[in-house]
């Protein structure tokens, strides 16, 4: 007893010298770099986008842009009947893409953290290679089966249903692709919450007389709910704004908001037009997810 | 109870058709397109025969080359400096509580859901109009450093969020100083978090194509972007060629990364039991 009262002390000194900085500074003092980055790299370049999209589109210079006189008419071109059928489109293929992620998805991750038995790493790694290999790569492929002189055209004209298909250039083409290309987004969070769910609970639904559907709906889409809810913000949040996508299989006809902002800043040269399109998708973005975890995160995750 | 094997037995049946088939979507054109690499043919997809003619042609393509060395000092060099500060970053998250971390955390998630397209125009405005910076090799690194950072970060406090403090408190009271601490304890247990995030950036930046497009000039192309600026000219032999150069590039690296990853898990399991024998 004795030398257990004795100890504290020096214990307590050497708390003491090792927090001789505060914890707020030392807290600082790591994320030195990180802040001093992010500040010259990530918010002021943001915050010219935002003041450029306040500005006016000049000749020479691409913005003219003063305080004194503040541009918002930048904001009803971006949202004008030209340019919000864009952003709704992109908004329609995001989630039309998303939901077939779901439905191709779920399945399969289920599958393979139930059923999927010894065997299970090599199905996982299967997911993660098309995961981690080359997005554009992946897009590629697609556009060299799907155009006019590809290998889709070649195979239905071998079977005498005509080689001179047009699949590129339709709505169908670029969902396929974002849905292709983000697929793995999906199927990865998924597998690991239902590795994670009691598979006791699905067994107790069908004794308790549920159905399959029931069962379904009432036991195993609750308990996979965070997985879920960061497979559809893992797969919305880029298809809404790909610009690879619609540039390699879509066309004019499918044009989405990112490779619009693209242009803006390219062929177009209206930079306070692209400004105020980045700002708003931007913001639909961050505002989207807010709304979203809020109504179906905050007991999801 | 004893409907539960008849539904049990019925079901993955379906499921396993189900996965069968989505495996073939997701491997199949990368098939066909690995495949179509060894065409002797000169374009189309009319199969006249096995050739590495393309594959020897690309030793050749001094661009290709180029924008390869490109692409693996920009990765590099970002992996490097974004590994290590956004570890640095990821330590003070998780382990200290101070005033501004919720505003801190908003601003990593934002860095991750940026879209691609307005964070490389916004950093092409920097650069250009503000830093007064002529486009090449350097905005590139410096693009990726940036958006490498939030991934590290994310990575590595998922991995520290789990730490259990207590191994730290356990080591100061048998003596050990803040740094030995530091050395023995915390970091092999968050090595392989920071490896996982290491790798995560690296791949990220050997992909990127939407970022460097806009950051970079004459001179600084990588090779997603070389493979971006050859499409345009439409489809051919020696661009499946390329491709699957980049493919097999992938799955080396993440075979590497995946041993490296289960000795380093490896690893830091040791460390927690050499920590629990202590």
């Amino acid at each position: 007893m004795s030398v257990a009262a004795a100890d504290p002390p020096p214990a307590r000194e050497q708390h003491a010298h090792r927090r001789r900085l505060p914890n707020w500074l030392k807290a600082n003092l790591l994320l030195l770099p990180t802040s001093v980055w992010f500040a010259f790299l990530l918010v002021i370049p943001t915050a010219i986008i935002v003041g450029y999209s306040l500005g006016k589109r000049g000749i020479i210079d691409p913005v003219h842009f003063s305080w004194g006189h503040l541009i918002w008419s930048n904001y009803t071109e971006a949202l004008n009947t030209i340019y919000l059928p864009i952003f709704i489109r992109s908004i329609e293929y995001a989630a039309i893409s998303t939901l077939l992620c779901v439905v191709l998805g779920f399945p399969l991750a289920y599958w393979i953290a139930r059923f999927g038995g010894r065997l299970r790493n090599v199905y996982l790694v299967l997911v993660i290679i098309p995961f981690l290999t080359s997005y554009l790569i992946r897009m590629y492929a697609w556009q060299f089966i799907l155009q006019r002189n590809g290998l889709l055209n070649r195979l239905l004209g071998d079977v005498g249903l005509g080689r001179n298909h047009e699949f590129l250039n339709h709505p169908s083409a670029v969902i396929l692709g974002l849905t292709y290309g983000f697929l793995p987004f999906m199927i990865l969070p998924l597998y690991a919450s239902i590795e994670r769910m009691d598979k006791a609970l699905v067994e107790a639904s069908y004794d308790l007389g549920h159905g399959k559907i029931s069962t379904f709906f009432r036991v195993i889409l609750p308990s996979t709910a965070p997985g879920l809810v960061a497979g559809v913000l893992l797969v919305f949040i880029p298809a809404v704004g790909d610009f690879i996508t619609p540039e390699l299989l879509g066309g004019v006809r499918t044009q989405m908001i990112g490779t619009t902002i693209a242009d803006q800043f390219g062929g177009t040269q209206n930079w306070p037009l692209g400004s105020s399109m980045s700002i708003l998708l931007t913001a639909f973005i961050l505002i989207g997810v807010f709304v979203y975890l809020r109504r179906v995160g905050e007991e999801a995750l | 109870m004893r409907t539960k094997p008849a539904k049990s037995a019925l079901r993955p049946r379906y499921l396993k058709l189900h996965a069968v088939l989505v495996f073939g979507f997701l491997f199949a054109p990368i098939v066909v397109l690995v495949t179509f690499s060894f065409n002797k043919a000169r374009s189309g997809t009319d199969w006249t025969g096995f050739s590495t003619h393309w594959y020897h042609a690309l030793v050749h393509n001094h661009d290709a080359l180029q924008a390869f060395r490109n692409t693996l000092k920009v990765a590099i060099t970002a992996t490097i400096v974004a590994t290590i500060i956004g570890t640095l970053a990821a330590f003070a998250l998780t382990r200290f509580k101070f005033h501004g971390r919720a505003g801190y955390n908003s601003l990593v998630f934002i860095s991750l859901v940026m879209p691609e397209v307005v964070m490389g125009i916004s950093l092409l405005v920097f650069f250009v109009k503000f830093a007064h910076q002529e486009l090449g090799l350097t905005t590139v690194i410096l693009s990726h450093i940036t958006f490498c950072i939030a991934f590290v970060v994310v990575v590595v406090k998922a991995r520290l969020s789990s730490f259990d403090n207590r191994l730290v408190e356990a080591a100061a009271d048998l003596g050990a100083t803040p740094l030995q601490s530091f050395l023995r304890i915390v970091l092999p247990l968050a090595a392989p978090g920071i490896f996982a995030g290491a790798m995560l950036a690296f791949t990220i930046s050997l992909d990127d194509v939407v970022i460097t497009f806009f950051t970079s000039g004459p001179g600084s192309t990588t090779l997603p972007l070389y493979i971006f600026g050859q499409l345009k000219f439409g489809v051919s032999p020696s661009i499946n060629a390329l491709s699957t150069f980049v493919l097999l590039f992938s799955f080396v690296l993440l075979a590497i990364g995946g041993a490296f990853s289960v000795r380093a898990a490896r690893r830091g399991a040791g460390a927690i039991d050499a920590t629990a024998l202590a």
